[in-house]
C-alpha cells in the first residue's frame, strides 16, 4: 500500500529536479523568395527534432536542479515586480494567482461551513422528529453528488440567460453577466462550496446534538441562560471537537480545489493550485506535456497544505500523547 | 430534545425555524431539481427565460406528449411511497447482512416502482379523455435530450467504464481493507495511531500529486515493463482497469482505517470464544467474524464507490477519449457546446449521472450518515 503512495512522490520529488524534452539541434535555415530584381532571403536557426533510425524523436533527460521550481515561480518577473514594488504584477503570474485563490477560498469558506452547518443541526434539532428524516435526505443530496454535477447545476442557473441572471437583473434593474468578471465567478465558487460541503457539517453537528449533556442545559435554563448564551457556553464548547473535526476535513478538500475551475470553465479568470499542476499535466498543442513543471507545482502544492496542517497535525499529536499518559 | 420544550414558549423563534427548514430544503435542492425538470423539456423551453415556460414546457407539450394532473398526483404519490417504503420498513438485525436484500432495496424495489408508475400512466392515458379537465396534458415531457445522450452519443460505453471503475475500486478497496483492518483492532499496537496520521495525509494529499507521479509510468508502462514481462507488457495508459489502482491507492488509508474502527467495535470475545471451540484464526474470522461485519463493510464501501465515481481528475487525465468514464465525458460536452441542443443533452448527461446517486442515498441514507459520524467520533 506504502509502495503505490510513496514511489510516485519520490519519483514526483526526482522528476521535478529534472526536464525531459526532445532532444533539438539548431540549424540555419535559409529560406529564399522570388524577388524582382534580386531574390529576398531570410537566414533564420530552427530548432529541429533529431530522430532515431526509426524516424522517432529522441528524448534526453537533462538535471536542471531548481530551474522547474523557478519556472512555475516566474522567478524573473517576481523580482522585477518586487523591485518596482508593484504587488499587483505578482498576482499575474499564473502561480500566486492560484496561491492566492485557493487560500483565499479556504479561509473564507471555512467559517461559513461551519455557521451553516450549525445553524441547520439547531434548526432540524428544534423540529418534530417526523420531518427529520425527510430534511436529512434532502441535505446529503448537494453532499453526496458528484462535484462536477452540483457545480454545472449551479452554473446552469446563471450562465447566460439562465432563470437566475434574468431575475437578478429584474431585481437589480441592470444587466448581469456573471461569467465575465472574476470576483462574480468567484462568489459563485464560494457558495457552490458551501452549498456542498454544509450538510457535510450539518450531519456531524446534528449527531453531536444528540449527546448534548441535559443536566447542564438544564442547569443554564435555571441559571436564567436565554438561547444565545446557552449555545456559546453549552452547545459550541460541547461540539468543540467536531467543529475541529470538520474544519480539518474541510482545510484538506478546500485546498484541493478543482471541480470547480472546470465546472465552471473560469480558468481564463479565476485558477486554483491543484488546477495548475493539472494544467501543465494535459498536453498542449504539440502533444507535450510539461511534466517536470507539473512535478514542480506538485512539490509546491503539497509543501502548503503541509504548512496548513501543521499546527492542526500537532495539535492531534499532543491529544495522543497526553491521552496516554 | 431540550432546545423543543422552550422553541414552544417563544412563536417567533418557532417560525424563524420553521421558516430556516423550508428555505435550507429549498436551497439545498432547487438546483438538481432544475436540472432534472430541464433534461425532460426541449431547448427551446429549457432555456426559456421564463421559469413557468420550463417548467410546464408549453412548445414541448405541443410537439411531443405530456403528463396530465391525474399523471402528476400519480407520481406523486409512488414516489411517496417508496420513499416511506424505504425508509420505514423494519428489518431483522441478520437480514441486513445478506446481499440479496441490498440488492432488492437498492435495485428491484426502485425499479418495480418505476415501472408501476409507467404502467398506470399508460392506462390513465387511455381514460384521459373522458374524465375531462384532469385527464387534460399539462406538463410538457420527453425523452428525445436522453435517447440522443445514451443512443446518439453512446453514453452507455461511459457507463460500462464506469462500472468496471467502480466495481473494482470498491472490490479491491474492501477486500484489502478487511483484511488489514481486522488485523489492526486485534493487534494493540502504536500502528493503529501512525496508521490514522498516514490516513489523515494521505487523505489532504492533493490528487493531483499523485497523479504526477503516476502519469510518466503509465505513458512508458510498456518500455519499463517489458524486462519483467517481455512482450505482454501493457501500455496502462487509457486502461480502466488501470485506474483501479491508482484510485485504490488514494482511498486505501481511509478505508483501513474506518473498517478499523468498526471491527473495533466487534468484541474480542467472540473470537476467542469462536477459538476455544477449536477454529483456528482463519477460521474464527470466517465463521463468526464475516456474519457480523456487514454494516461496516457496507458504510465503507459506499464511500469507496463515492470517490471512484465522482472522481474527475484522475480519470480525466489517466484515462484516452475512447475510454473515459461519465463525468470527464460529459466535460468534454460542455466544453464543445454550441448550441442549445447541445446544452440540454449535456444537462441530460449529467441527470443520468447523479440519478444511480439519488438513489443511493434513498436506499443508503443510515449508513452513509452513520459513515460520517463514525469518522467524526473516533477522530
Amino acid at each position: 500500500m506504502l509502495l503505490f503512495i510513496l514511489v510516485p512522490l519520490i519519483s514526483v520529488l526526482t522528476q521535478s529536479f529534472y526536464v525531459t524534452q526532445p532532444k533539438v539541434e539548431v540549424q540555419e535555415v535559409e529560406t529564399c523568395s522570388p524577388g524582382i530584381l534580386t531574390q529576398t532571403c531570410v537566414t533564420e536557426s530552427k530548432q529541429i527534432p533529431v530522430l532515431d533510425e526509426k524516424g522517432e524523436v529522441i528524448n534526453e533527460t537533462t538535471f536542471v536542479g531548481m530551474a522547474n521550481y523557478w519556472n512555475v515561480l516566474e522567478i524573473d518577473l517576481m523580482k522585477e515586480a518586487i523591485a518596482e514594488s508593484n504587488w499587483a504584477d505578482i498576482l499575474k503570474i499564473d502561480f500566486w494567482s492560484a496561491l492566492r485563490f485557493t487560500l483565499m477560498f479556504t479561509f473564507i469558506t471555512l467559517p461559513l461551513v461551519i455557521v451553516v452547518g450549525l445553524l441547520v443541526a439547531l434548526t432540524v434539532n428544534s423540529l418534530i422528529a417526523k420531518l427529520r428524516g425527510g430534511i436529512i435526505f434532502i441535505s446529503l443530496l448537494p453532499f453526496i453528488i458528484t462535484p462536477i454535477i452540483g457545480a454545472l447545476s449551479i452554473k446552469w442557473l446563471f450562465a447566460g440567460d439562465g432563470i437566475l441572471t434574468v431575475f437578478l437583473e429584474w431585481y437589480l434593474e441592470r444587466d448581469i453577466s456573471i461569467f465575465s468578471t472574476a470576483w462574480t465567478i468567484e462568489v459563485l465558487m464560494l457558495f457552490y462550496r458551501v452549498w456542498h460541503v454544509a450538510p457535510f457539517a450539518f450531519v456531524i453537528f446534528y449527531a453531536g446534538l444528540q449527546t448534548v449533556n441535559k443536566d447542564s442545559l438544564e442547569s443554564a435554563i435555571i441559571d436564567g441562560a436565554n438561547h444565545w448564551q446557552r449555545l456559546i457556553y453549552v452547545i459550541v464548547p460541547h461540539l468543540m471537537p467536531l467543529i475541529i473535526f470538520v474544519s480539518l476535513i474541510h482545510l484538506m478538500d478546500a485546498y484541493r480545489v478543482f471541480d470547480e475551475v472546470v465546472a465552471f470553465s473560469s480558468q481564463a479568470y479565476v485558477i486554483s493550485l491543484q488546477w495548475l499542476t493539472y494544467d501543465f499535466l494535459i498536453p498542449n498543442d504539440g502533444g507535450y506535456r510539461s511534466i517536470s513543471r507539473a512535478s514542480s507545482s506538485a512539490m509546491l502544492t503539497m509543501v502548503g497544505i503541509v504548512i496548513i496542517l501543521i499546527p492542526l497535525l500537532r495539535r492531534t499529536w499532543n491529544d495522543y500523547v497526553g491521552g496516554k499518559s | 430534545m431540550i432546545t423543543t420544550d422552550n422553541l414552544r414558549n417563544s412563536p417567533l423563534l418557532k417560525f424563524l425555524t420553521v421558516g430556516f427548514a423550508i428555505f435550507w430544503c429549498l436551497l439545498a435542492s432547487f438546483p438538481i431539481a432544475w436540472i432534472t425538470i430541464m433534461s425532460f423539456k426541449l431547448p427551446v423551453d429549457a432555456f426559456s427565460v421564463n421559469p413557468l415556460e420550463v417548467i410546464f414546457g408549453y412548445r414541448t407539450l405541443e410537439s411531443e406528449k405530456g403528463f396530465s394532473l391525474l399523471d402528476i398526483a400519480l407520481a406523486v404519490a409512488v414516489l411517496y411511497f417508496l420513499f416511506r417504503f424505504l425508509q420505514k420498513r423494519k428489518s431483522l438485525p441478520n437480514d441486513k447482512g445478506k446481499l440479496s436484500f441490498w440488492l432488492t432495496r437498492g435495485v428491484v424495489l426502485p425499479v418495480i416502482f418505476l415501472g408501476l408508475f409507467f404502467y398506470l400512466s399508460f392506462f390513465t392515458n387511455a381514460i384521459g379523455a373522458k374524465i375531462g379537465f384532469l385527464g387534460k396534458p399539462i406538463l410538457g415531457f420527453t425523452l428525445e435530450n436522453y435517447e440522443s445522450v445514451w443512443v446518439g452519443r453512446e453514453f452507455y460505453r461511459n457507463f460500462i467504464n464506469s462500472l468496471i471503475v467502480t466495481t473494482g475500486v470498491v472490490s479491491v478497496s474492501l477486500g484489502v481493507g478487511v483484511l488489514a483492518g481486522y488485523a489492526l483492532a486485534r493487534v494493540k499496537s502504536k500502528v493503529a495511531f501512525v496508521l490514522l496520521i498516514i490516513a489523515l495525509i494521505f487523505r489532504s494529499l492533493p490528487h493531483s500529486v499523485l497523479v504526477t507521479g503516476y502519469l510518466p509510468f503509465f505513458i512508458n508502462s510498456r518500455e519499463i515493463l517489458s524486462p519483467f514481462l517481455g512482450e505482454a507488457a501493457p501500455t496502462l495508459y487509457g486502461q480502466p482497469l488501470a485506474i483501479i489502482f491508482v484510485l485504490v491507492a488514494i482511498n486505501q488509508p481511509f478505508t483501513i482505517w474506518m473498517l478499523k474502527s468498526f471491527f473495533e467495535n466487534i468484541p474480542t470475545e467472540l473470537d476467542e470464544s469462536a477459538k476455544v471451540d477449536g477454529c483456528s484464526s482463519f477460521k474464527a474470522f470466517y465463521h463468526v467474524i464475516i456474519p457480523v461485519m456487514w454494516p461496516g463493510v457496507i458504510t465503507t464501501g459506499l464511500f469507496s464507490f463515492l470517490l471512484a465515481y465522482n472522481d474527475y481528475l484522475v480519470t480525466s487525465l489517466l484515462l484516452d477519449a475512447q475510454n473515459q468514464t461519465m463525468v470527464p465525458a460529459i466535460v468534454s460536452y460542455f466544453n464543445r457546446e454550441t448550441t442549445s441542443t447541445d446544452q440540454v443533452e449535456a444537462v441530460a448527461a449529467a441527470v443520468s449521472i447523479i440519478a444511480p446517486l439519488f438513489i443511493l442515498v434513498l436506499v443508503f441514507q443510515k449508513q452513509i450518515v452513520s459513515g460520517l459520524t463514525q469518522g467524526a467520533v473516533k477522530g
